[in-house]
């Protein structure tokens, strides 16, 4: 690790509240456990930290004393059942030439190099697996299996109790070719670089010859070495200059290869003439080199962008595959596009309703936050509709589908997210604008030089005008924008914050509107003791409770009763919807919504309810009311001065949420935020509508970490993903916070408007090169030579400026 | 001095024998992802049965 590493882990370390305890790596925030004492950034942490703690062999995680066992992992403990359907095989499943069936599994939780020692064991547990392949920056496994001693839901099962929930992957074919694209530009540029290196030894010999004096034959040598290398440069990697330039002027427009592909077919056509006649300079070394560094930005560009492109193909995966149809009495599983409007589901707490449609028969609370971002789940009742994607929570119910698959209210909310990404013009960068302009410019000047020349001199025509091409090559202005974008990106990277593409700088760097979510992206989206009305003595009694409770009210009210003993608690029964009754103490308690406790006891004197923006929940002991409790969500630590920050830089901070409005102006209230810049209760669909109001001229950032909030972002000139959202969403942004808080938020814009500068530096930088060297090469100062001598040391100069800027570097969230 | 015309083209042969080693390499996609790869090299040698994928190769 160097010194720099170990600075930027130490500032990691610093801002974040909690460490893996195994690879000490920031956890994300959806993980915290506020109970454990060990915290994991992944299953694989988690898993190899209990294999570790088994043998006894921690003792290098700094142990404290007291350790509670090694810890499970967390499986979500679906059947998977799906992923055997022919259905499924059909959409997903190759066959690889040694016949073993194979699959692309994308995996929530991957995290670090620890997932791929555990996901890459699989084939040791599950017998009939014959590999398992894990790429982790994309989380995407590959799984071979032998499909007839295994089934693929075993596999994922196993993948499940791992850690890591599997989702089938589909962009296999834009996949395949994007990565042949990859190997082949990589290829090129090996080629390219070598062929430069070694034209620049040659060149090295000859121009000391030039100074030391060096005989006939050697220099006649040193001239066909380089044009023998330099010619498969420009015929093998240098052709994909030609054919941009063939292409642009087939489509009449201006393009940078156009003035590339004609300094290179000039440059190597007066070369080989120079170096048969043996008269004159070759510029070989400057062609080989300018092939090199301008495939090499390519690279880095492109590479860069590469990831926003993943985009909505995750997000088919959120709706369920199958649903258990009723048909006279008895239940049998479909494959969800078998679904027909009218056949009868049956949905089972904690299952995700796989079409849209009205209840038929039960009551049940259902979990909307995918659709609409409300925190507090819906109660649904006959005749009420669902919604696909949304989730069951407390007891079966029976749906009568209404719409299925692309007529879901889901599916058109995917089309919006797509739309909404298509739409958006593609940004044309600062550099391409003004290359356009560079080109035609460099073009007509040359042109003139050897027009002006060529009645007074006509070698010294040809001469000048070369010198002009290869002095103004747009080299440095090529390299400034990819190469800027790529060190910024690398380095907020290391900083917790991914970037996608080098336009979301550009467009962050400037102050515009930032709309934020509430749900998960201002609060922390978890259930939390905000008002307690009652004597301190009830306390334990609700803890003993409690204590064994699965539900999220427990964990809150465990969580706000830390250091408080609670007593044993025998004969506790817990009503779904209801609360949870029992006796602890010999006394006779009960906890639970207002309907629940109040149908079991009566009032007692004067408790203050809690604030409307709560839910509330009450405390009976022995028959009588003595407590009420009110849990929300907890507004982000840091969420204020962040908030802050923002708007003393310029941004207009805006709440904009689907939960209801008066907890959104509440949470508003707590940060300062004018009223009118709360909007609440706004469904998908009116996010998007204020999110292109929003925009007019000005730069307009959606930060989210929901589906509802998807085809907002996608329509805002930036989206942002924050960190413990639905994995699969974050797709959709551009920028992506893999670091808890707000705060993040700062370092970005900031991040962006330094890289912004160092850009236009650079630009500005090359320019005025550019326009030095034309001049003297115009005015015949300087020939071919000296020119291509010049021509590396702009670019070399831009490559250094650029990887000494400190764009994401300086950053300190103290 | 004239060892030069016998050295030159004999570094040149080497040089073509790297590119050719690195565009083999780069066709077959080893370096397609570099950020699993060495953490895979942590684990045993023994636990790990597991042939690489051909199918790769196969595929282009």
């Amino acid at each position: 690790m160097t010194a720099a590493d170990a600075a930027v882990r130490a500032s990691l370390q610093h801002v974040t509240a909690v460490a893996c305890t195994h690879c000490q790596l920031p956890v994300p925030a959806g993980l915290i456990e506020p109970d454990a004492q060990d915290q994991f950034c992944c299953g694989g942490c988690r898993t190899a930290f209990a294999v570790l703690h088994d043998h006894g062999l921690d003792t290098h995680h700094d142990t404290t004393v007291g350790r509670d066992g090694p810890v499970a992992a967390e499986p979500r403990g679906r059947g998977f059942d799906e992923f055997d359907h022919a259905t499924f095989h059909e959409l997903y499943v190759r066959r690889t030439p040694e016949g073993l069936a194979q699959v692309d599994l994308y995996l929530e939780g991957v995290h670090c190099g620890a997932c791929v020692w555990l996901v890459e064991r699989v084939p040791l547990v599950v017998p009939g697996v014959a590999r398992a392949e894990l790429n982790v920056r994309r989380s995407v496994a590959r799984v071979a299996w032998d499909d007839t001693a295994v089934s693929l839901s075993h596999v994922a099962r196993t993948l499940d109790s791992l850690g890591y929930h599997p989702h089938p992957f589909r962009g296999f074919e834009v996949e395949a070719m994007r990565r042949r694209e990859d190997r082949a530009m990589l290829a090129r540029i090996g080629v390219a670089g070598a062929i430069a290196a070694n034209v620049m030894l040659a060149a090295l010999a000859l121009y000391s010859g030039q100074f030391g004096g060096m005989d006939g034959p050697y220099e006649r040598f040193f001239r066909w070495v380089s044009l023998l290398l330099t010619t498969p440069a420009l015929f093998g990697p240098g052709r994909v200059f030609f054919a941009g330039a063939w292409a642009s002027l087939r489509a009449r427009t201006l393009h940078m290869d156009l003035p590339i592909a004609i300094a290179l077919a000039v440059g190597w056509g007066q070369g080989l003439t120079n170096t048969v006649t043996n008269s004159g300079p070759v510029y070989f070394d400057g062609l080989a080199t300018l092939i090199f560094a301008l495939l090499a930005g390519r690279y880095l560009q492109q590479r860069g962008q590469r990831a926003a492109t993943d985009s909505a193909e995750l997000l088919h995966s959120l709706s369920p595959l199958t649903a258990r149809v009723v048909e006279g009495g008895a239940t049998r599983e479909l494959p969800a596009q078998a679904l027909l409007p009218g056949m009868l589901l049956e949905v089972r707490a904690g299952e995700t309703f796989a079409a849209d449609g009205t209840v038929t028969s039960g009551r049940s609370s259902v979990d909307v936050a995918l659709l609409t971002g409300e925190s507090k789940p819906v109660s649904v009742d006959v005749d009420d509709r669902v919604y696909a994607g949304t989730t069951n929570v407390s007891s079966a119910v029976r749906v009568r589908v209404d719409a299925t698959g692309e007529q879901s209210r889901l599916a058109s909310l995917l089309r919006q997210v797509e739309e909404s990404a298509r739409r958006r013009a593609p940004v044309v960068q600062l550099a391409n604008r003004l290359a356009v302009w560079f080109v035609a410019v460099v073009l007509l000047v040359a042109a003139g030089t050897a027009l002006f020349w060529y009645p007074r001199n006509p070698a010294a025509a040809i001469d000048n005008a070369i010198a002009l091409l290869v002095v103004t090559c747009p080299c440095a202005l090529a390299l400034a924008t990819p190469l800027a974008v790529s060190v910024a990106i690398g380095r907020a990277a290391r900083s917790g914050i991914l970037i996608k593409g080098g336009d979301a700088l550009e467009r962050l760097a400037v102050p515009g509107t930032l709309l934020l979510d509430k749900t998960g992206t201002i609060t922390e989206s978890r259930v939390a003791l905000a008002a307690w009305d009652g004597p301190e003595w009830v306390k334990p009694l609700v803890l003993a409770l409690e204590q064994e409770s699965s539900h999220p009210i427990a964990a809150g009210f465990r969580r706000a009763f830390d250091g408080i003993v609670g007593g044993d608690a025998c004969l506790t029964t817990h009503v779904a919807g209801g609360g949870i009754e029992g006796i602890v103490d010999g006394r006779r308690v009960i906890v639970g919504s207002p309907a629940f406790v109040e149908a079991r006891a009566a009032h007692g004197p004067g408790l203050l309810a809690p604030p409307r923006h709560l839910t509330p929940v009450l405390v009976a002991v022995d028959g009588t009311i003595v407590a009420s409790a009110g849990f929300g969500d907890p507004v982000r630590v840091d969420a204020r001065r962040a908030i802050d920050t923002l708007r003393k830089r310029g941004w207009t901070v805006g709440i904009l949420s689907g939960d209801h409005p008066e907890v959104v102006a509440s949470v508003g209230e707590t940060l300062g935020l004018p009223r009118d810049r709360c909007v609440g209760g706004a469904a998908p669909e009116e996010k998007l509508r204020v999110v292109e109001q929003a925009g007019g001229n000005r730069t307009v950032v959606m930060v989210g970490d929901g589906v509802n909030d998807a085809a907002a972002m996608a329509a805002a000139s930036v989206g942002v993903g924050v960190h413990g959202g639905a994995e699969a969403c974050l797709s959709t942004a551009d920028v992506y916070l893999a670091r808890p808080g707000l705060e993040p938020l700062v370092t970005l814009t900031d991040g962006a408007a330094r890289t912004m500068g160092v850009i236009r530096r650079n630009i500005a930088f090359s320019i005025g090169y550019n326009l030095i060297g034309a001049t003297l090469a115009v005015t015949g100062v300087i020939t071919p030579l000296i020119a291509a001598v010049l021509m590396p040391a702009s670019s070399l100069t831009v490559v250094l400026a650029s990887w000494l800027s400190r764009t994401f570097q300086t950053e300190r969230a103290s | 001095m004239s060892v030069i015309f016998i050295v030159v083209p004999l570094a040149a042969l080497i040089v073509l024998a790297a590119v050719i080693a690195f565009v083999a390499s780069a066709r077959r996609g080893q370096f397609d992802d570099l950020d699993t790869p060495p953490v895979r090299m942590l684990n045993d040698d023994s636990e790990r049965q597991v042939a690489p994928s051909r199918e790769r190769v196969s595929r282009n």
